[in-house]
């Protein structure tokens, strides 16, 4: 099983160097990195940043793909987090106080985090189609969002609150730790606990894990409060980048860009067995193909024609036709081959 | 018969990712016939119908329809060629009206419009045709069930029809709504078309069929007139002897102390579902090894479903311990010591991407909740000690269990319920469709459980085999349990009899 | 064999009446959806005074002309059991190419009709990944979204004026009749949901649309033409976000890449709204048509009451969940028969 593990990060990984390599021989500079005052910079960095949102929004997005499920409202969810957040600063009296920026954070995260588990409680009780129940959110998000900023961009001055984007630890770009220790905590959660097997299970097969006794209405329902709980850190970081939150702009379309790293990582959208460290590897992939694109001049407008062509030619990749169309020109690897050796049963004497 | 067959299959062969299905089967059939396709699960009935409408290819012999070889690549091709089906699951579409359920695909058109008027004129002879008095404008879903069936014929028959296929026609309906069924069938067959009548109601068999085909495990048995064939040696037919003399010598359920010296383990009461299970009494001792036998639909499978809470009851109550209890989710069964074991692997048994181990620490992991992991090395041994005692072969723990052949796939799912130590084990036709060697191994280890004390109800659709290593047999048919014995007082012969309902000798 | 015994036993005749009632079960979500625009036309009467005058009715159809096209195309698609989250993107789209194609001197009879390819196009592909390669829709739209927004900004990165007169007649051109009155997008918006009614009602293809929704299984079993039905559907639904453009860029007089940014959206709720099930199978064009005008008046109410516009999306989201869960009791209901 380790074996199959690696053979299957292995493309994405081939992949994301190859894209690296592609960078590194049309634009030396970009591997590059400077300290300056005990900070690291260069395009290496700047992809360990500006990745961190998406990295968040891609780790419960695998959670909920894993169940069999989508959130199509991970983005309204960082333009709500990101309204609580700093309409709670901008009315404060202290900004600047670590104070009002925890219990800013706090609020921005606990609200999607409600969301979240709304989300599951229509999909896991009320039995409504995952795309239908997030689109909901996704539609009414934004409007919640706008109403929080009494409709306009709210723009603060707090140095706490910028830190989280755009300050330093270490040398290395805060947002990266934050994006760490996600990574970090959700793999021990998912494989310290038994969730992780669990979840793949109900994925995999609903009917028979019932039938194993597992609570998948639970395991359902939380995921989509995770996938809520981390869209809402997302928004924070992207609130601090720009210092405002931008209801209309923020986290748009980052769905797709979740469900490509997922999808990219490894993971099926069918459900049941998933990476995270794949879907890790598909951030980056999305990230630095990102900064290619805008390295070769074009308009980051543009972007989506690009990744929308890699959504296409990955779900084909996956999908059974094509598959067989492979297996055909590869006469040596016929599915006829592949099926099951038959074991040799012992008959007791 | 001097006159040749209006649909003729030879040398039939179809196999499943190595599972033989049909092996070189061959089966005819007359116009103005009515023809039955008997075997238990499994022998290939689906299979063989698959074939002859076009929804399966072959992968050896042939489908001869009136001595030609026609195109049956598809569903519509079949159609075409005039052989239509009726399926179980009435594939029609509850969304639109009676008339375009019938006519869609061929309305009649002017100017390429959808004339309704004609087409719900054509839909009205066509029901009239057959003698159903119902307003072809109405929605297909605001009729019952049987009609349904009925208008689903009407369709089958609107086209120029040779061989009608029914698969399970009568499985839902009532009396009455058979007796229509059968008016429809005989006007048919009075009209030349071969009806392909497929029903584990024997007695509907014996009411309607001209002759019969027996397929057992992907075989052909043989071919037989109806008024031929005595009840008792169709069902003997279709079970299959026990061809395999080892296993008598090798595992002997241990003789059971009477059943009434024991304490109630689970009392059913009156429990019953709709469709499915009339209301039924049960008590279930401690420690006893309980047989259920019965045919496909006999309400085996179905009273398993309410004991373990798969399926919730409709009326009447479960008594465990002598303290009532309520079921909505297995979960809850498991609680209280109730396991399952379905008799659908694959779809209800196994999660296949998982690996053996994982498969096999499921449920356990289930019951002791999320965060209570069982620790790597627990796993490790666990799933090892259940590998060896079971003897699951390739014995490694790893190895993803939908690569596994299916008697050690059933192994994995026995090994899973028995790590949460149940009290109450129903076992699902646990020995269907693996092979004999697994078949005694799950046997003799039945048998070791019930030595052990544990409470165990065994389903099978092998009469034998019930009856050797149960302490206590029931047998269902339609629906609710007709007769129990000690297995010790009964032959086979006269469980078949009972089972077959052959009381009367037909 | 007992040929002679058989009895002829009538089936029990059910009542006309019951009959007539059954019959019309599907319309019922569509006779709620018009209830709740009686109720909210008469509540924004009596609370704003001058409300449901001949001015504010036409000027719903007016300014909501093109999501009644896209609307239209969007019944197809849910009826089969799909979604297209593309038609926002595309109808923005096929508005840029028209706008870079006149402003380069291209006359606009030639200019249209490349708006409808465009569009079907777009289709085309999505149709063709769900149905050929098993992408499921939302995916496939999805990415179909993707490429049309990013393709906007390929044409131009700015807004673009359109001058060309017989496109923006279709939008100035007011033809009167007392107070009440309509401009040609209005016209071509209604004329296409008769035509669309007519096909779902009237054609085979558009019967398999329904047999589709209903039981794609069935309707393969039954020999219907499942595949070409399904890459069509996504298809009309291209073609009519290519008119929803023609209309948008005449109702906007530009073609911009920002346009119809959350439009599928609107447009699924106006749809669902009005009574598709989003299962699919059962629905009507003219309920569609219903759900676009109650969106219309959520907007305008919204704007009477000087509420912050974004009020408008949250409403919308409230009565989606709500026609949706009703939804979901309904088929939850059906099963358990």
């Amino acid at each position: 099983m380790r074996k199959l593990l690696k053979h299957r990060i292995l493309w994405p990984i081939g992949a994301l160097l190859a894209l690296v390599l592609l960078n590194a021989v049309s634009r030396p500079s970009f591997l590059s990195i400077t300290v300056r005052d005990g900070e690291l910079y260069g395009s290496l960095i700047d992809i360990l940043r500006n990745s961190a949102p998406l990295m968040l929004v891609a780790l419960g997005m695998t959670l909920v793909i894993a169940t069999r499920g989508i959130d199509l409202s991970v983005g309204a969810q960082m333009a709500i987090s990101g309204a609580v957040a700093l309409t709670i600063i901008s009315d404060s009296k202290t900004p600047g106080s670590l104070g009002t920026v925890a219990v800013a954070i706090l609020a921005g995260v606990a609200i999607t985090f409600i969301f979240g588990l709304w989300n599951g409680f229509l999909v896991s009780v009320v039995g409504i189609q995952p795309i239908i129940a997030t689109l909901v959110l996704m539609l009414a998000g934004r409007g919640i969002a706008l109403l929080i900023t009494g409709g306009f961009i709210t723009t603060i001055t707090s140095a706490p609150y910028a830190q989280m984007s755009q300050g330093y630890l270490i040398g290395f770009p805060f947002a990266f730790f934050v994006s760490l220790g996600a990574i970090l905590v959700i793999s021990l959660v998912v494989r310290r606990t038994a969730l992780g097997v669990l979840t793949e299970s109900v994925g995999i097969n609903p009917e028979a894990s019932r039938l194993a006794g597992v609570r998948s209405r639970g395991i359902v329902w939380s995921v989509y409060g995770v996938s809520g709980l981390l869209a809402g850190v997302a928004g924070i970081l992207y609130s601090s980048n720009i210092m405002a939150a931008d209801a209309n702009n923020a986290g748009i379309n980052i769905e797709l860009d979740a469900i490509l790293a997922v999808v990219l990582g490894g993971t099926s959208l069918a459900g049941g067995k998933f990476t995270l460290a794949g879907t890790v590897v598909g951030v980056f992939i999305i990230q630095t193909l990102t900064s290619t694109i805008t390295f070769l001049g074009v308009p980051p407008a543009v972007t989506p024609v690009f990744k929308a062509l890699v959504v296409i030619v990955v779900c084909l990749a996956q999908s059974r036709r094509v598959r067989e169309w492979l297996s055909r020109i590869r006469p040596t690897r016929t599915p006829t081959t592949t099926t099951t050796t038959p074991v040799v049963e012992r008959i007791p004497a | 018969m001097d006159v040749d067959p209006v649909v003729q299959v030879i040398g039939a062969s179809v196999r499943f990712a190595g599972d033989i299905a049909l092996d070189g089967v061959d089966f005819r059939m007359f116009a103005g016939e009515v023809h039955s396709l008997m075997g238990e699960n499994g022998a290939g009935k689906s299979t063989l119908i698959k074939a002859m409408t076009g929804a399966l290819r072959l992968d050896a012999g042939a489908v001869l329809l009136e001595g030609r070889d026609v195109d049956l690549s598809t569903p519509a091709a079949a159609q075409r060629a005039g052989i239509s089906t009726v399926y179980q699951e009435i594939d029609l579409l509850p969304n639109l009206s009676v008339a375009e359920n019938i006519m869609l695909g061929r309305e009649p058109r002017r100017l390429g419009f959808i004339d309704w008027r004609r087409t719900r004129e054509a839909a009205g002879q066509a029901l009239s045709a057959l003698g159903i008095d119902i307003d072809p404008a109405s929605m297909l879903s605001s009729h019952r069930l049987a009609t349904q069936q009925l208008i689903a014929i009407a369709r089958a028959i609107s086209t120029d029809v040779k061989v009608l296929v029914l698969d399970e026609p009568t499985s839902s309906l009532d009396q009455d709504e058979v007796d229509e069924l059968f008016r429809v069938i005989r006007r048919l067959k009075s009209r030349g078309v071969a009806i392909l009548f497929v029903s584990h109601f024997l007695e509907q068999v014996y009411e309607i069929c001209d002759r019969i085909t027996v397929l057992r495990n992907g075989v052909l048995v043989g071919e037989y007139v109806t008024t031929e064939l005595l009840r008792l040696d169709l069902v003997q037919k279709m079970l299959g002897k026990a061809t395999f003399d080892l296993e008598q010598m090798t595992t002997r359920a241990p003789s059971a102390t009477p059943a009434a010296a024991r304490e109630v383990k689970v009392s059913a009461q009156g429990i019953s579902r709709r469709n499915d299970m009339l209301p039924t009494d049960l008590d279930i001792y401690e420690g006893e090894l309980l047989g259920l036998a019965g045919l496909l639909g006999s309400g085996r499978t179905e009273l398993a479903r309410l004991l373990t809470g798969i399926d919730s009851l409709d009326g009447g109550r479960l008594m465990i311990d002598g303290v009532p209890r309520r079921f909505h989710e297995p979960r809850q069964a498991l609680r209280h010591g109730i396991a399952y074991s379905s008799e659908n692997r694959k779809s209800e048994g196994i999660i296949a991407q998982l690996s053996v181990r994982e498969n096999i620490t499921l449920a356990l992991q289930a019951e002791r909740g999320w965060f209570k992991p069982i620790p790597r090395n627990r796993q490790d041994e666990l799933s090892a000690s259940w590998i060896e005692a079971l003897d699951i072969r390739p014995a490694d723990p790893d190895r993803l269990a939908g690569l596994l052949s299916g008697g050690n796939q059933q192994k994995v799912l026995l090994a899973r319920l028995l790590a949460v130590a149940p009290r109450l084990l129903v076992l699902d036709e646990p020995t269907r469709g693996i092979d004999v060697g697994a078949k005694v191994e799950i046997q003799r280890l039945v048998s070791e459980l019930a030595i052990d004390g544990m409470t165990i109800v065994f389903i099978s659709a092998e009469l034998e085999e019930v009856l050797r290593i149960s302490h206590r047999v029931i047998v269902l048919r339609d629906r609710e349990i007709v007769a129990q014995f000690d297995p010790d007082e009964i032959t086979i012969e006269t469980l078949l009899t009972i089972v077959a309902k052959a009381e009367d000798g037909t | 064999m007992t040929a002679l015994t058989e009895t002829e036993r009538p089936a029990p005749t059910i009542s006309r009446w019951r009959h007539f009632l059954v019959g019309k079960v599907a319309w019922m979500p569509v006779l709620a959806a018009v209830v709740i625009l009686v109720i909210m036309l008469v509540a924004g009467q009596a609370y704003f005074g001058r409300f449901v005058t001949p001015r504010i009715l036409s000027s719903l159809f007016v300014d909501n002309a093109y999501l009644i096209v896209l609307a239209a195309g969007m019944t197809f698609v849910i009826l089969t059991g799909g979604i297209d989250l593309s038609v926002g993107a595309v109808m923005a789209f096929t508005g840029m190419l028209a706008a870079k194609l006149m402003s380069t001197g291209v006359p606009a009879p030639v200019v249209i009709p490349l708006m409808l390819i465009a569009g079907a196009a777009f289709g085309l592909i999505i149709g063709v990944m769900v149905h050929y390669f098993d992408v499921q829709p939302f995916i496939a739209s999805l990415a179909g979204m993707f490429l049309a927004r990013g393709l906007c900004f390929v044409v131009s990165l700015e807004a673009i004026q359109v001058k060309n007169p017989l496109v923006l007649g279709l939008q100035s051109v007011k033809i009167n009749m007392g107070d009440w009155y309509v401009t040609p997008t209005v016209i071509i918006a209604l004329l296409l949901v008769v035509g669309a009614t007519w096909v779902l009602g009237y054609t085979r293809f558009g019967r398999t649309v329904y047999a589709v929704g209903g039981n794609e299984q069935s309707a393969r079993l039954m020999g219907l033409h499942v595949a070409r039905t399904k890459v069509l559907v996504y298809v009309v639904s291209g073609v009519c976000a290519g008119i929803a453009g023609l209309l948008f860029t005449a109702y906007t007089a530009a073609g911009y890449s920002l346009n119809g940014i959350g439009t599928e959206l609107d447009t699924i709720a106006a749809v669902v709204i009005g009574g598709t099930l989003l299962t699919g199978g059962s629905g009507y064009l003219i309920g569609s048509l219903v759900g676009v005008l109650v969106y219309g008046v959520i907007k305008v109410s919204i704007t009477f009451l000087g509420a912050d516009a974004s009020w408008t999306r949250i409403t919308i989201g409230i009565l989606l969940l709500a026609f949706v869960v009703v939804q979901r009791v309904i088929v939850a209901r059906a099963n358990r028969r």
